[in-house]
């Protein structure tokens, strides 16, 4: 067989497989595309799950249900570092992954305010490093900007059993529930502890042989939140007013 | 005419699922399989095996790969040039790889995102490649798929079996995130038996150890002995 058959060979076989992929994805991709999204904004539910309303869990709700709650409930706001509004930008369409690559003055921050019976909650997203991948997060705070409601962890690759239990273990983002995020004034975040909480208005125990992604968390905590912290003083000010 | 004559008895000679067959499928799960006597595969059989959720998905996948690119090297075997057939190996394996992900992002996006780093991690399967290479390239479609489904399955029951083990002991549960979640032992009242009310089970706690890698390491090894102790033919004498 000569050098000719063989590019010729390599190339069809290439081209015929290049085409048949690019056709599977374009026919499944507004499938997929949506299911993307109903997952991320399940994500994103699931940091205000317990106040979704009487009895209503985030697994329990439908598809629609999910996609009827952010049109009706949430309230989308987009942010710049110095933690002004960007207008005409949607925060569902930001994508922390990309943010996180910019130079920290350019990022955009995505919040989500979600109201529930005369009550507002400031969901934040925060993305970090955990021991393989990244991590990433929502965190939920009622509204004196300061007490968590709930959080939800997911991940890339964290070892499932150790640092994968940060989203499988449902008890790890309940810890996080009533937690404060400023400690007499001033912001200290939440510290996830190997060994266990110590402080237990600012700390959460760490997961025992995941000491790395529990760090991480800590980090993403601490680093997450604070990009949030000049608009969360704004609107301090604004009802001081 | 004495040439269709010859054709048709050596078609009768091979029924589609006789005994040659029925071994294709068989023998990767006992005298050849995989894992415990080929030592393949060891790399994804650490790693996703510590639930049996994502084991049994994983094995679902690569059976799906193992059969159809057995099935499509066969069909291109007498095409392909020799000095590039690794290549042309791979890219059969890696196009089927993506067509699994992306047949997963359409039917179950959260699934998906559960084993989106174990899927992709099929292609490095030496199970796959080696079955392409030892099989495929020399043997007619139809045996080259059952040998595919059957090495997929010689992987995949050992998978499974570990699975179950590391999470029975080292999270108390099976089938864990998952819709068909059972907690079976545990330190709560989510537990079936929860050992910080069980007057006969408190002093019971998950074996961390279970958790990690290297305990796969551990109980594949037991497979081999345990299967080597009954199985002669394993056994090399020389």
């Amino acid at each position: 067989m000569g050098t000719r058959y063989v590019v010729i060979f390599v190339v069809a076989l290439t081209a015929s497989v290049a085409v048949l992929l690019t056709g599977f994805r374009q026919i499944t991709k507004p499938v997929a595309d949506r299911n993307e999204e109903i997952f991320n904004k399940r994500a994103i539910l699931s940091a205000v799950g317990d106040y979704l309303g009487e009895g209503m869990k985030v697994s329990d709700l439908q598809d629609d249900q999910v996609l009827g709650i952010f049109d009706e409930q949430v309230q989308q706001v987009t942010l710049d570092m110095q933690g002004n509004e960007i207008e005409g930008v949607k925060a569902e369409d930001i994508e922390m992954a990309k943010e996180k690559k910019k130079p920290s003055a350019e990022r955009k921050l995505p919040l989500f305010i979600y109201s529930q019976g005369g009550e507002k909650f400031y969901i934040v997203s925060i993305r970090g490093v955990g021991l393989w991948d990244e991590i990433w997060g929502n965190i939920a705070l009622k509204s004196d900007l300061n007490t968590i409601a709930g959080a939800s962890f997911d991940h890339a690759g964290e070892t499932p059993g150790l640092g994968a239990e940060i989203k499988d273990n449902s008890a790890f983002p309940r810890a996080f529930k009533e937690k404060e995020i400023f400690k007499d004034g001033e912001y200290v975040s939440i510290n996830v502890r190997k060994g266990g909480a110590i402080d237990k208005k600012h700390e959460v125990d760490g997961i025992t042989g995941a000491t790395v992604t529990s760090d991480g968390v800590t980090d993403m905590l601490y680093d997450g939140i604070k990009n949030y912290i000049p608009y969360f003083n704004s609107i301090r000010q604004q009802s001081m007013r | 005419m004495a040439e269709t004559l010859e054709k048709t008895a050596a078609k009768t000679a091979e029924p589609l699922f006789g005994k040659k067959e029925k071994k294709l499928l068989t023998d990767p799960l006992n005298d050849n399989n995989p894992i415990t006597v080929q030592v393949l595969g060891i790399c994804s059989a650490l790693a996703v095996t510590s639930l049996v959720w994502p084991s049994l998905v994983m094995a679902i996948a690569v059976i799906f790969v193992c059969a159809f690119s057995n099935l499509f090297t066969s069909l291109l075997r007498t095409y392909i040039p020799k000095q590039v057939r690794m290549i042309v190996q791979l890219v059969i394996i890696a196009s089927l790889v993506t067509l699994v992900e992306l047949t997963l992002k359409y039917l179950n996006y959260p699934v998906y995102k559960q084993l989106s780093v174990y899927i992709g991690l099929i292609i490095t399967n030496c199970i796959v490649m080696g079955r392409l290479e030892a099989f495929a390239m020399a043997n007619k479609p139809w045996r080259s798929f059952l040998d595919g489904i059957g090495n997929g399955l010689g992987y995949g029951a050992i998978l499974v079996m570990v699975g179950v083990i590391r999470e029975i002991f080292g999270k108390g549960s099976l089938f864990a995130s998952s819709p068909f979640e059972w907690k079976i032992i545990g330190p709560s009242a989510e537990y079936s038996i929860d050992t910080t009310t069980s007057w006969m089970f408190g002093w019971y706690a998950n074996n961390n150890l279970m958790v990690l890698s290297a305990a796969a390491m551990f109980i594949i090894g037991i497979m081999i002995w345990i299967q080597r102790s009954y199985n002669k033919k394993l056994v090399d004498v020389s």
